[in-house]
């Protein structure tokens, strides 16, 4: 294994790591409610009424199929950028040989 | 970030609507003389803006037992400078105010200036800061993108204190109250996403050289031949 692979192992094990800890300690007594949402329940519960309604509000099952549509049309964009961006650099021989580690 | 639907005040709603709609106008511009100037930006552009689209639809959990939602701001502001990612925020925020009823119209001012400006400017001057006192390309990512998510959340810590300020202590005793909401479970997204922009930035720096080399970010390996193309 090169270093740079140990590095970037190493980047991947720690981001998973951030989230998956919270979890594990929790050990599941917390609801992980959303912070936006918490936030409008206590103006709520202060006696605050929102003056205007979602245009358009799906249903909570159709709602976490957006957010996963959304997601992956993120995902999928970023995916198509950096496996061109790779085919690019792969399949033309570098333009000046050795260029960068002179 | 995303205060929601009708949750500010008019006045509040209307004025940070005009606060940050030069800056989308602007990021606008930025955009089209991007893709127009160098079209081989194009790629690019979309990678950045792809990158917020998919962070901000993800729901992550904290060591405060709550959730929140990364920002993915920072490497689009590191690469293209913050306007662009004025427009492209603003893109993602009303995709999720008219079909995911998260955020909202009325807050859209509000959340674009916090999502889509500050945070981004945020982010662009960290980076910017990190590498002039002489640290290396992903100390610097790391600072940028950790520090967009961070910022944009305590501007919108900021933007409802002045909405609602505490009845006793108030606009600091508010801005401490939704501080204390969302920025503690903040800091661990924040370092989350760092971490994600500097994997991103490894990928860039191997496979899009040229690219980071014409937008600064990288210094070109060979100096280049005087009295080359122009």
């Amino acid at each position: 294994m090169t270093r740079r692979t140990l590095v970037t192992a190493l980047l991947v094990l720690a981001v998973v790591a951030l989230f998956a800890v919270p979890l594990l300690v929790d050990g599941g007594t917390s609801e992980f409610g959303g912070t936006d949402a918490a936030v409008t329940e206590e103006l709520e519960a202060d006696g605050y009424t929102p003056w205007f309604e979602s245009v358009f509000s799906p249903a909570g099952e159709v709602e976490s199929g957006l957010f996963a549509l959304q997601a992956a049309l993120g995902a999928g964009a970023l995916g198509y950028v950096l496996g061109l961006l790779r085919g690019r650099r792969t399949s033309v021989p570098a333009p000046a040989a050795g260029a960068g580690e002179r | 970030m995303h205060i929601a639907e009708g949750f500010l005040p008019a006045g509040h709603a209307a004025g940070w609507t005009i606060a940050a709609a030069p800056f989308v106008v602007h990021g606008a511009r930025a955009v089209v003389r991007e893709v127009r100037e160098n079209p081989g930006s194009t790629l690019l552009l979309g990678a950045a803006g792809a990158f917020t689209f998919v962070l901000s639809a993800v729901k992550l959990p904290s060591v405060t037992g709550s959730s929140s939602h990364p920002t993915g701001t920072g490497p689009g502001a590191i690469l293209f400078r913050p306007p662009v990612m004025a427009l492209l925020g603003t893109v993602v925020l009303l995709f999720q105010a008219l079909l995911l009823a998260h955020g909202g119209l009325t807050t859209l001012g509000a959340n674009a200036f916090a999502f889509a400006v500050v945070g981004p400017w945020t982010g662009y001057a960290a980076y910017r800061l990190t590498r002039a006192a002489g640290a290396g390309l992903m100390p610097a990512v790391f600072a940028g993108v950790a520090l967009a998510d961070l910022a944009t959340y305590v501007t919108t810590s900021f933007q409802l204190a002045l909405a609602f300020p505490d009845a006793e202590s108030g606009l600091v005793g508010g801005l401490l109250k939704f501080l204390g909401v969302f920025a503690v479970t903040q800091i661990p997204l924040a370092i989350g996403e760092g971490l994600l922009g500097v994997l991103l930035f490894r990928v860039l720096t191997v496979n899009a050289r040229p690219e980071l080399e014409r937008l600064g970010v990288l210094k070109p390996a060979e100096p280049v031949t005087p009295g080359g193309a122009a």
